[in-house]
């Protein structure tokens, strides 16, 4: 049965300052997007019914939603916290939307952020994260989330003969989008050398096949069509989906298809537009095999071939699909759930033309995706200009 | 530092007991037969609770590796580098273990691999681990 059409509208985006940032701290970072997110809807804090949070490393708390609402200052009418990784942002806004069309919620705030590179230091995040895996049957043996995602890197290289020059073009291009934001934590010039030269994480993986750690936040309002109508800018939620297969790397059904097959093609039906329709892609990129793997699970180009297509500009301005126009998790920053909400404050800016340099000429149609655990949950939206 | 030992629960303690005497033992659906790598008391398959434990071939494939040059905490970096490994076991179940032996970094995809036990810490807990087999 065809899903019910969406209504729902984005009416205010925003994110915070990026990569090492002294004196942040978690919630200060969640009150400092809000704010901007408001400002840029248009609206008063009294707005907000509804608060989703996801959640903080340095702040681990079992009711984060409720530790903001009091810290900012609200008593919302609906109010809790998702957890799913990278895919948090998405799943976020997936949630909004349907607080706002069952009428449950006028304006929903959906809010992350996180200090983890200075609240936690490096090797303390990279621990952290490592608990995405089994506690028994993965993290004893020495499991990573670099050498996880390793694993499917090694794996798809061996399937498809990708080459390194084809895995470092994903940062290349990346790097290329961040040098014309402002915010970017990373905006010097990369090259193909650079990242094949660059020392080894986790075998096929290089430091410069990974995502920052950054201290950042970010900030999505979504409104009921009708609520929406005040608000200075709205953009259109035309399609959502999810796709779930497993948490644990080694419980994956496939090392080279993943969720985001089945969460991309539930939100291009709904939206009812596929692949090659989309001009501009906000999609997950932990590392280059993410973004390489998760453009050709969702179709955007045939197996074998994404590497091949950075390789000839194709991710970049100009290209078939530009992609990650912020300039992503390698490059623009990465914190935590924030991560895969700088994907969806990008791909706003994009579809208002409020994208400055590296805007899309006459971008109308926008695919953004998130992925938590190791490939494990997926989801992806579609979004329009109103 | 020492290495993490895992600290078996109600649904794996099975497993491990029998790590401790050097044997490999996996969880078979008694109703639709489906093997299963991570011990649980439902099948992950049909979601029955008639499971049953046997004993495995403790032979496989390596279906992905990496050589890990990073550390995640601080008791591995003494065992840098290590090789990480997803390995498909005969009785079709995939496995994360380390792949040890002096040959371990000439690990390929594909590589028959056998089950060893690797004692670790004080008391020399017993580790599923695989080797390289010769060819």
């Amino acid at each position: 049965m065809p899903r019910k059409k969406h209504t729902a509208r984005i009416t205010g985006v925003a994110d915070t300052a990026m990569g090492e940032l002294p004196g942040s701290t978690a919630l200060g970072l969640h009150a400092e997007a809000t704010n901007a997110a408001l400002k840029d809807a248009g609206l008063k804090a009294q707005d907000i019914d509804g608060v989703l949070c996801g959640y903080s490393m340095t702040v681990p708390h079992l009711m984060l939603s409720s530790v903001f609402s009091e810290y900012y200052g609200i008593s919302p009418s609906f109010n809790t916290a998702i957890q799913a990784g990278g895919a948090t942002a998405c799943i976020m806004l997936a949630n909004a939307v349907a607080l706002v069309e069952s009428g449950a919620c006028r304006h929903v705030l959906c809010v992350t952020g996180d200090n983890r590179l200075t609240g936690m230091t490096r090797d303390g995040a990279v621990a952290a994260l490592a608990t995405v895996g089994h506690p028994e049957f993965e993290q004893p043996y020495g499991m990573s989330v670099p050498a996880s995602y390793a694993l499917v890197a090694q794996a798809y290289l061996h399937r498809y003969g990708i080459t390194r020059d084809e895995l470092s073009a994903i940062a290349v291009s990346a790097r290329k989008h961040a040098a014309l934001h402002p915010k970017a934590t990373k905006r010097d010039p990369l090259t193909l050398t650079e990242v094949s030269e660059s020392r080894v994480i986790a075998s096929p993986l290089r430091l410069l096949d990974c995502c920052l750690i950054s201290d950042g936040g970010a900030a999505v309002i979504v409104s009921a069509a009708d609520a929406a109508r005040d608000t200075r800018n709205p953009v259109r939620v035309l399609g959502s989906g999810q796709g779930h297969t497993h948490e644990h790397i080694m419980a994956a059904p496939s090392l080279t298809d993943f969720g985001c097959k089945a969460s991309s093609a539930m939100a291009f039906a709904q939206a009812g537009v596929t692949a090659q329709d989309i001009d501009v892609a906000e999609i997950y990129d932990s590392f280059t095999i993410t973004l390489l793997a998760e453009l050709e699970s969702i179709g955007f180009f045939e197996k074998g071939e994404a590497g091949k297509a950075a390789l000839a500009g194709e991710l970049s301005q100009g290209g078939r699909l530009p992609t990650n126009t912020h300039g992503g998790l390698m490059s623009y920053g990465h914190s935590g759930a924030a991560g895969g909400a700088f994907h969806i404050v990008e791909a706003v800016h994009q579809l208002r033309g409020e994208a400055d340099a590296r805007q899309v000429p006459g971008a109308q149609l926008s695919f953004v995706h998130g992925d938590g655990g190791i490939l494990s949950a997926h989801c992806s939206l579609v979004l329009g200009k109103d | 530092m020492d290495l993490p030992i895992p600290r078996p629960n109600a649904d794996t303690r099975p497993y491990w007991d029998a790590a401790q005497q050097d044997r490999l033992v996996l969880q078979h659906c008694a109703d639709c037969g489906a093997p299963q790598a991570i011990p649980r008391s439902y099948c992950g398959t049909c979601h029955s609770a008639d499971l049953t434990w046997r004993e495995s071939s403790g032979t496989g494939k390596i279906a992905s590796f990496s050589v890990v040059h990073r550390a995640p905490t601080k008791a591995f970096r003494d065992q840098l580098p290590y090789v990480l490994a997803l390995v498909d076991m005969a009785e079709g179940v995939r496995l994360m273990l380390n792949v040890i032996g002096e040959d371990r970094l000439d690990t390929q995809i594909g590589d028959p691999v056998r089950v060893v036990f690797e004692p670790r810490g004080a008391d020399g807990f017993k580790m599923p681990q695989v080797q390289r087999s010769p060819a």
